[in-house]
């Protein structure tokens, strides 16, 4: 009953205090469940890390349940993950409904016009820090002007495609790379 | 019935946003857009709101779409709906985690997935990057000013790294971004 409260306090204290979202949050996490509390070992934090950005989802969600269910199974997954979600729940409920009303004041307008044209500028810079820490081969080099060309004219001519025909075209074609070279294997 | 739809809508978010918070951008945008539930330019604030506020991003973004939408019903249920494909799978992973980062066919999928979220992410930021001055979908009306900040910004935000120095946090480039803004715009 212990471990559970913790596990749920400790997920409370890092999501209301981490800023910036999930890679943010994988600094934090370390430093309280490895550093601090012990739950889990380096060795599981990086685990958990590749797993987190090969599955789908928000990668703190995918901490919180690993650690939590280390803990104390099922139910400590449960305790972590709404522990980390509670705060943000919180936080926006409160805001968005100021907000609204926010906007009519000049000085706001006028500031969250300038915060319009960061928004991009901040995407655009997550995106060249992963290109950055990429592996460049031929192949995910040709996959991501692509996947960029292919999103680019989807938002300019409005076309009836979605981002998930493009994860859904690119995990198709990672099978098949994987089936053509599993063949030339066996002939060798 | 919105409830439902708020439920579907970010459930696919949830399923579908492999690689963080910038990921999901584009897979919210377009599940956002086509039920025209909130317009390009709301959208916006709320991914600045989302930004600038604690927790992960997908998890604010999913509370508030659903806020706006449906009230405290709505928004529990979108970020239920967002959570909930990470933490299943999280658990079957657990169960399997060893011989999944083995299989290759898993890794060459994964390695696929990879660079193609990063062009999306590309794709997008740049998208919202000439919006912010530039009607694209419209009837192409030019904003001088906001072009101007943008380049602003830009400099901010790439410079530092190129002269090795530590990269400028998203709080930081948006709070100098309301500064600007304020100051071009006026009060």
């Amino acid at each position: 009953m212990r471990i559970l409260f913790d596990l749920f306090i400790t997920f409370v204290k890092i999501g209301l205090f981490t800023f910036g979202g999930g890679y943010a949050m994988l600094s934090v996490i370390e430093d309280n469940c490895v550093e601090k509390k012990k739950w889990i070992s380096h060795d599981d934090m990086m685990n958990v890390t590749v797993i987190a950005e090969s599955t789908p989802g928000p990668i703190a969600i995918n901490c919180a349940t690993f650690v939590g269910y280390r803990q104390a199974g099922i139910l400590g997954s449960i305790m972590a993950t709404a522990g980390i979600v509670v705060p943000s729940f919180l936080v926006i409920l409160l805001i968005s409904g100021f907000l609204d009303n926010f906007l009519e004041i000049k000085v706001v307008r006028s500031a969250f016009f300038g915060i319009k044209c960061a928004v991009g500028v901040l995407i655009i810079s997550a995106a060249v820090t992963m290109i950055k820490n990429m592996k460049k081969k031929p192949f995910s080099i040709a996959v991501l002007a692509a996947s960029t060309l292919a999103m680019l004219a989807i938002d300019v001519f409005s076309l009836k495609f979605s981002a998930i025909t493009i994860i859904i075209a690119a995990a198709i074609l990672g099978f098949a790379v994987f089936a053509v070279k599993g063949k030339n294997l066996e002939n060798k | 019935m919105i409830y439902l739809d708020l439920f579907l809508g970010f459930l696919k978010v949830g399923c579908f946003a492999f690689g963080g918070a910038y990921a999901a951008i584009p897979l919210i945008r377009d599940v956002v857009l086509s039920y025209g539930w909130v317009t390009d330019e709301t959208l916006t604030y709320m991914i600045a709101v989302s930004e600038m506020t604690p927790g992960p991003i997908m998890v604010n973004l999913a509370t508030y779409v659903g806020r706006s939408q449906a009230g405290f019903l709505g928004a529990f249920i979108a970020t239920f709906a967002v959570v909930f494909p990470a933490f299943l799978i999280m658990l079957l992973c657990m169960f399997v985690f060893n011989s999944l980062m083995k299989n290759r066919c898993f890794n060459s999928v994964i390695n696929t997935l990879k660079p193609c979220v990063v062009g999306l992410i590309l794709a997008v930021g740049i998208f919202m990057t000439a919006e912010a001055f530039f009607d694209l979908k419209g009837e192409g009306g030019f904003d001088p000013k906001a072009l101007l900040i943008t380049v602003l910004l830009a400099a901010v935000a790439f410079l530092p790294p190129v002269f090795h120095k530590k990269k400028i946090s998203p709080i930081t480039l948006i709070i100098v971004s309301a500064v600007l803004g304020i100051v071009v715009y006026g009060v």
